[in-house]
């Protein structure tokens, strides 16, 4: 395998989006996605097992239209790299039984990879030098979390996460209370673009002093969620009408400000100047304006990679993986399962030990033939 | 030679040769850990198969694959997808076709060939082959011997049945019941090469969910009052 630039095939199924991306090293060859929004709509959220029908349905047709795209075959891969979790246990395991089938199939090596990690690593493939430590906030319907990242493939460490709600699920229900459809993300900006943010003053989650000797990192939006939900219920009961305008940008703008003040928080804290932003809710513009605003005065810089490698993806789990074979690491067995929970801290998942030789290696012998 | 894979009950793959001889089986029979398993029961059959015929001793040869044979059920969905998922990338790093194989017309395969061992002349009777369907009910098959091609001639299935109600079920089909623990990815993989030569369709790409995604529609956002 080409240690220097390893030529790496990820399959990301976390969730709604089936993820083939194809990357050399840090060169983004293709990023192809499949998604299963347009499904999930009528129900107001990810439906796990319609997640879990559709990936199965799109994953081969996902992987030709990646292969096609990169311009590659199919066994010029030097690896296979695919999501353990976090996620929907039944949505990654669909990835999991095909990565493991392909490299096979194709007699590589496999790497299974954490999907949060996978999210910062996808700032690798925005084609600038990127440098660490650096304070990474990742956003999205299924995860909001704080990392402080030292080392990409060495040293991740988790600073704080949703204690409730993710941010991009709690758009998705106050834009229910708003009448407005699913996804609530892009719905909220449009309804809160003529509204004034300062109109309500709406709690900020886990934001007091006396928050902060346990979840000065955490967040939390259920509170929130219900001083929205009856804010309205009083407007409609006094007969008053709704500004849905000022509701979403009141709204929004508690999610913006806890984020972003918790983030540059760490930022100050651990002496940081460099914070990261991923997930598919970095697509919200206030939240990046904010983000921007912000951090330039305190002189922290702010990295964005393209909105298509923020929300989820397999070219960042391919990134990821090259990461880790330039660092020398070793493959994953094959005996790893989906984790739905895996910790942060897992960058890499079942590397195989130093006296065995793992799957994929050129010293593999007969077993399997073509 | 045919890679079958089945992950319906538990994790089954084995290596058949085109005119059925086995090559080479792995398989666990936990109903869960799919996942886990099925890489390294792949390379297990796939290792098997490269030295020969069961029995056979020698050097290492030549596997050959043709196709590769995937069980769709019926099954509970997340196990049945991982084998599905798993048989459509291999066949997708080999550049082969894959042969959509009902997991229950396997086992009635299995179920015809070890008759037929017992006593060649023997006709067997009208069979249900009943598998768990988890919830409190049963899947089954009904079969009617097999046809000119070695197809077992499915009449009715597969169809979901209240656990209690399956003997009735299968008494008003006039069909013998036949319990299934193990489907046979050697049976999945027989089966896939009897239809490839006849050159017919066992069933399309879509698994035998027979079940809708567990849904509920959204009611009104709850009040959560003053
Ligand atoms: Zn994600």
């Amino acid at each position: 395998m080409s240690a220097r630039e390893p030529l790496v095939l990820g399959i990301e199924t976390s969730c709604d989006e089936t993820g083939i991306g194809i990357v050399r090293g840090t060169t983004l060859l293709s990023n192809t996605i499949a998604s299963s929004m347009d499904e999930h709509a009528r129900y107001g959220g990810v439906v796990p097992e319609v997640a879990a029908r559709a990936h199965l349905e799109a994953l081969q047709p996902t992987i030709e239209a990646a292969v096609a795209e990169a311009g590659i075959a199919l066994d010029e891969i030097d690896a296979v790299a695919v999501t353990s979790g976090p996620g929907l246990a039944g949505a990654l395991m669909v990835g999991v039984g095909a990565a493991k089938a392909l490299a096979v199939s194709l007699g590589k090596p496999l790497y299974a990879v954490n999907h949060l990690v996978g999210h910062i690593a996808a700032d690798l493939l925005a084609g600038e030098e990127v440098e660490y430590p650096t304070i990474a906030l990742l956003v999205s319907g299924g995860h909001t979390s704080l990392l402080l990242v030292r080392d990409l493939v060495s040293d991740v460490e988790l600073l704080g996460e949703t204690l409730d709600d993710a941010a991009g699920e709690a758009f998705d229900k106050i834009a229910r209370i708003l009448g407005l459809p699913y996804p609530g993300g892009p719905e909220i900006d449009r309804a809160a673009a003529t509204g004034d943010p300062a109109a309500i003053r709406f709690p900020r989650g886990l934001s007091r002093a006396s928050d902060f000797a346990e979840h000065r990192y955490d967040f939390s939006f259920s509170g929130l969620k219900t001083a929205v939900a009856r804010w309205v219920e009083q407007a409609e009961a006094a007969g008053t009408p709704v500004n849905t305008a000022d509701v979403a940008a009141s709204f929004r703008e508690a999610v913006v400000d806890v984020l972003v003040t918790k983030a540059l928080d760490a930022c100050a804290r651990y002496d940081v100047p460099r914070l990261l932003l991923g997930g598919g809710v970095i697509a919200n513009r206030r939240l990046r304006e904010v983000a921007l605003e912000r951090a330039g005065a305190a002189g922290v810089a702010v990295r964005i990679p393209p909105l298509s490698l923020c929300t989820d993806n397999g070219a960042m789990i391919a990134a990821l993986a090259a990461q880790l074979i330039m660092s020398g690491r070793r493959p994953s067995t094959l005996a790893f399962g989906a984790d739905s929970t895996l910790p942060v801290t897992e960058i890499q998942v079942a590397e195989a030990p130093l006296d065995e030789p793992p799957f994929g290696a050129p010293q593999r012998g007969a077993a399997v033939t073509r | 030679m045919i890679l079958g894979i089945d992950t319906s009950l538990g994790t089954a793959v084995a290596v058949v040769e085109s005119d059925g001889v086995v090559r080479a089986e792995a398989s666990s029979d936990n109903p869960l850990g799919h996942a886990e398993a099925i890489g390294t029961l792949l390379v297990d059959a796939l290792t098997g198969a490269a030295r020969g015929p069961i029995g056979q001793t020698g050097a290492p040869e030549e596997v050959a694959l043709t196709h590769v044979a995937a069980g769709m059920g019926p099954g509970p969905f997340t196990g049945l997808r991982v084998g599905i998922a798993a048989a459509r990338a291999f066949a997708l790093g080999r550049g082969l076709p894959v042969v959509a194989v009902p997991s229950h017309d396997a086992a009635a395969l299995g179920i015809v060939l070890s008759a037929a061992l017992t006593d060649p002349f023997a006709d067997v009777p009208r069979f249900a082959v009943v598998t768990d369907a988890r919830r409190r009910e049963f899947a089954y098959s009904v079969y009617d011997g097999i046809d000119d091609d070695g197809i077992p001639v499915r009449v009715a299935g597969p169809a979901l049945t209240p656990r209690d109600a399956v003997d009735d079920v299968l008494a008003g089909l006039g069909a013998e019941r036949r319990d299934v623990t193990v489907i046979s990815a050697s049976m999945v993989a027989a089966l896939a090469g009897r239809a490839v030569a006849a050159g017919r369709e066992l069933t399309g790409p879509e698994p035998l969910y027979l079940r809708a995604p567990d849904v509920t529609l959204p009611a009104a956002p709850k009040r959560v009052g003053a």
